[in-house]
């Protein structure tokens, strides 16, 4: 059974539609990547399966739950499925190891003494002990960003959606934040990721999703999307990434 | 590209003609004169003050000598302004432009800054002549040392009223305030009746002068005998009215404040599993409280000020004590007291104010 099935997913802002008629499952311990330009629908798909968006038709399940619409328990679908953003919305008046334990603290109860020694464990795991006590804007975005990561990993989820995690960084910087998520992949983490960084795309995914205006054109394993796509727009849209220099 | 080509092969722009810088000297000799002019106005103003207060002819004098002496320092930059501009002709003329444009630019300067100078000793000056026209009247009328001397302890602990109005209102105003504001903000189909109730609450409290409010509360709650309610004092029936007054304005202030709040903040925490209530308490609200402080404080020093509102109702506050001097006595003083006192609390929390924007805007560049 896929973790998360994603089943004629439709959703409009007013009049706008964003999502129309969108198919797509993840299985477990998959690393899934969506592609496509902005507007695409990428970002709206990923709100939509943590339940930061209402969707205006279809239904998400995730680990065989329904996910989506009235009586969805929210706050328990979020416990399993983490979030990273582009602009990493760290709590900016919180240091960073506050950040990572305040989840554990006030949705799992944990001590705070417990919740902030494991907070500290996980951030030495991503090299970044020594910065536990800054404010988050003492910091560089890629740090900001792996602390984000570790953030949303503190609960436990059992799976995570990444938003363009690498968009609003500095180029230097993207190379410290992608290591953390192919170290993720390694580590069977199923993810659902949205992103302009096609090489990484490429070596890291299982599957990748070209969207275009809203709707999933073609799906298939890295190397076929990469090395031969099917479908037209495809094609264009990998010729102008080629043309910028990006893959 | 074919569109910039255009933009990039044409050869550079032929050069204008170049202008000479605006000729400063007219300026420059206003400046001098206004100088002059400020020096002879304060020695006649000493005189005529001499004439009204006999007997203060040392003081006067030293006070004139050094409006003077402020004055005089100013004559140097003004004629150095005059000479600046005679440069600045010569080098233009000697095809020397960067110097004659910065001379020309110095002279501005310098003049500018006599001129204000001057500007600001002839206010003072007729500030002065005011006070001492008419053979004194208006000193006496608002200054009187006897007045003020008699009057100023009793109006300093009638003072205390309407710090003790004030302090308490903003206590009640911050809770009343909060909660008006969740209650305008709260979400979803569920929360309209409540939001409908709440925007009304403050565009009606909002529209209605505070006095009349007081009036309505002071005088109408003793008359409508409610339980408990009417049987406050006045000075309670100001606090209530206030904080009911007050509490509309800071209702805004804190929606203002919440909204402010990138939405990415309750994103992030909603995502972790954070209710909507612990993301409100423990993320949204400790950002938004240090970003209306600044505005809150502008409210209370407004809200300060209007507690010498309830002086309508009959609370004996510093305004009313003081009305009470300026009546038996027939002369204002005690009532310049009064100003004196507010003067004295709102000027330091004014400065924090400026200070907390401040700091509130470094931070907001360095994030």
């Amino acid at each position: 059974m896929p973790f998360i099935e994603i089943d004629g997913v439709h959703k409009s802002y007013g009049d706008t539609p964003v999502l129309k008629g969108i198919d797509l499952n993840v299985e477990q311990h998959q690393v899934v990547t969506l592609i496509g330009a902005s507007g695409s629908g990428k970002s709206t798909l990923l709100r939509c399966i943590n339940g930061l968006e209402d969707i205006s038709g279809g239904q998400i399940r995730v680990d065989g739950e329904v996910a989506s619409g009235r009586g969805t328990d929210v706050d328990r679908l979020r416990r399993d499925v983490g979030m990273v953003f582009q602009h990493f919305n760290l709590f900016p008046h919180m240091s960073v190891v506050r950040n990572v334990a305040l989840a554990p603290m006030r949705v799992g109860g944990v001590p705070r003494a417990v919740a902030e020694e494991q907070a500290r464990v996980l951030l030495e795991r991503v090299g970044l002990a020594d910065k536990a006590d800054r404010m988050p804007d003492q910091l560089s975005g890629g740090q900001q960003q792996r602390v984000a990561i570790v953030r949303a990993l503190a609960t436990g989820p059992r799976a995570l959606l990444l938003d363009e995690i690498t968009s609003a960084l500095d180029p230097e910087l993207v190379a410290e934040v992608l290591a953390i998520v192919r170290e993720l992949a390694e580590g069977g983490m199923t993810m659902l990721l949205a992103t302009h960084e096609m090489g990484f795309a490429r070596e890291v995914s299982n599957k990748v999703c070209f969207l275009h205006q809203g709707v999933l054109l073609e799906e298939g394993p890295p190397e076929q999307i990469f090395g031969e796509p099917q479908q037209e727009r495809t094609r264009a849209f990998l010729r102008r990434i080629v043309e910028a220099g990006r893959l | 590209m074919t569109v910039g080509s255009d933009l990039l092969t044409a050869g550079p722009a032929r050069p204008k003609a170049a202008a000479p810088p605006r000729n400063a000297l007219p300026l420059a000799g206003t400046a001098v004169a206004a100088v002059l002019a400020a020096v002879a106005l304060t020695a006649v103003t000493a005189l005529s003050v001499m004439d009204a207060v006999p007997g203060a002819g040392v003081a006067v004098t030293a006070g004139a000598v050094i409006v003077a002496a402020a004055v005089l320092t100013q004559l140097r930059p003004a004629l150095r302004a005059v000479r600046s501009s005679r440069k600045a002709a010569e080098a233009w003329a000697q095809d020397r432009r960067a110097d004659a444009r910065r001379a020309v630019s110095e002279a501005r300067e310098d003049a500018w800054t006599a001129l204000g100078w001057c500007l600001t000793a002839l206010v003072v000056l007729g500030a002065v002549w005011f006070l001492f026209a008419n053979d004194r009247a208006v000193q006496r009328t608002f200054f009187d040392r006897d007045v003020i001397g008699i009057s100023i302890s009793e109006i300093a602990s009638a003072f205390g009223t309407n710090l003790f109005i004030a302090v308490v209102a903003q206590v009640l105003i911050l809770v009343w305030g909060l909660a008006l504001a969740l209650a305008r903000m709260a979400p979803g189909r569920a929360g309209r009746p409540l939001r409908l109730l709440a925007t009304s609450y403050i565009d009606g409290f909002r529209a209605v002068p505070a006095i009349i409010i007081i009036y309505l509360i002071g005088f109408g709650l003793p008359l409508a005998k409610v339980p408990f309610l009417s049987s406050l004092s006045p000075v309670w029936f100001a606090i209530l009215a206030l904080t009911l007054t007050y509490g509309a304005y800071v209702a805004e202030v804190f929606r203002a404040g919440i909204e402010s709040i990138a939405p990415g903040q309750s994103a992030a925490a909603r995502s972790l599993g954070l209710s909507q209530s612990s993301t409100l308490r423990h993320v949204v609200l400790p950002q938004a409280t240090r970003r209306v402080v600044p505005p809150l404080l502008n409210d209370f020093i407004s809200l300060q000020k209007d507690t010498a509102l309830v002086n309508v109702i009959g609370t004996i506050d510093a305004f009313n004590q003081s009305k009470i001097f300026a009546s038996n006595h027939f002369n204002l003083s005690s009532v310049t007291v009064v100003a004196a006192l507010f003067i004295l609390i709102t000027i330091p929390q004014a400065r924090l104010v400026d200070r907390l924007v401040a700091r509130e805007q470094r931070r907001g560049k360095g994030a």
